[in-house]
């Protein structure tokens, strides 16, 4: 089963990636850009095939490894096939 | 003293620990590696500065499932002094043991170089030889010193005088110019509320003998001995 997990940073949060790349993006000439957020997004292969236990365990990668729940929020995909 | 400085697979600044506390200051110093799991006969840890793990995901996530990590959580919960540097601190905020995290420097680049900070707190065991708004020079080098947290958990960290360090001018005003890398509140090092476990961004111990130009650093370590000798029972203070 495959799984697909964004991390993004919480709102509010200072993000200096994504104002560099709006400024960019506003330079190229993108003038309709009003904000860029830039976040993590990772593919998780995994041997399961039961989708709940699959989903539960997404969840406790998340909050134990690949998102910072003090900066960040997390949200999973699992393919269904 | 015996101080434990524990090496991470992409530690860099073990040594430099290791030779302050050992040939500048004349105690032993245990370079301790990362895949150990006790602490016995250490009487303070170091977590040094890096790349642990090459800074991958998120710096100092990975290395705070470290084995020692276990180890480094209960020493401080019964009260072991605990000093982050840079990625150290980035450690000891990933596991728990200092509230918050690190956020990308402002412009977004490394920043490698001298910068000013204030002594916010001198009773803390990690500054104790220090006066309460004296200004140390002190070199950073770092890419996420960015320090945030929470409005709450500031309030928290004032209230309870946590913050220790701030970026200032050389004459001591914390100035938005003087925060290099835009770090909430200009913070560049805070304690935990019990007062044993410290992170700071700067690093002390490059610049702790004279012949480095700069021994403003020494203090810190100094400190931390002159706590431990009082904490054993012994008053006599260092003769180094």
């Amino acid at each position: 089963m495959k799984a697909r997990v964004r991390v993004t940073l919480k709102p509010g949060i200072l993000d200096p990636q994504g104002r560099a790349i709006q400024q960019a993006l506003a330079t190229l000439g993108f003038t309709s850009v009003e904000g860029v957020r830039v976040g993590k997004y990772l593919e998780v292969e995994l041997n399961e095939t039961d989708k709940a236990v699959a989903e539960s365990t997404l969840k406790a990668m998340c909050e134990k490894l690949l998102a910072n729940p003090v900066i960040e929020n997390y949200q999973c995909d699992l393919d269904s096939h | 003293m015996n101080f434990g400085v524990v090496v991470f697979p992409g530690s860099n600044c073990d040594r430099d620990c290791a030779y302050v506390l050992s040939e500048v200051l004349g105690h032993q110093a245990h370079l301790i590696w990362h895949q150990e799991t006790t602490l016995d006969g250490i009487d303070a840890v170091i977590l040094p500065g890096g790349f642990s793990y090459g800074d991958y995901l998120r710096t100092g996530a990975i290395a705070r499932f470290s084995p020692i990590m276990g180890a480094v959580q209960q020493f401080a919960t019964k009260g072991g002094m605990v000093l982050g540097i840079c990625n150290g601190f980035q450690i000891l905020l990933e596991v728990g043991l200092l509230p918050g995290a690190m956020l990308r420097n402002r412009e977004l680049t490394f920043i490698c170089k001298e910068v000013y900070v204030k002594v916010e707190n001198a009773s803390t065991p990690f500054t104790g030889r220090c006066e309460s708004g004296q200004v140390l020079k002190l070199p950073i080098a770092h890419a996420e010193g960015n320090y945030y947290t929470d409005p709450v958990t500031l309030s928290a960290l004032k209230a309870n005088a946590q913050i220790v360090f701030r970026y200032c001018s050389l004459e001591g005003k914390v100035l938005t110019d003087s925060n290099p890398n835009g770090s909430l509140d200009n913070i560049a090092g805070i304690r935990n509320a019990a007062g044993n476990v410290m992170g700071l961004m700067p690093h002390p111990e490059r610049c702790a003998e004279n012949a480095l130009g700069n021994e403003d650093g020494k203090v810190l370590f100094l400190s931390m001995v002159d706590a431990l000798k009082k904490a054993s029972g012994n008053s006599t203070l260092a003769s180094v």
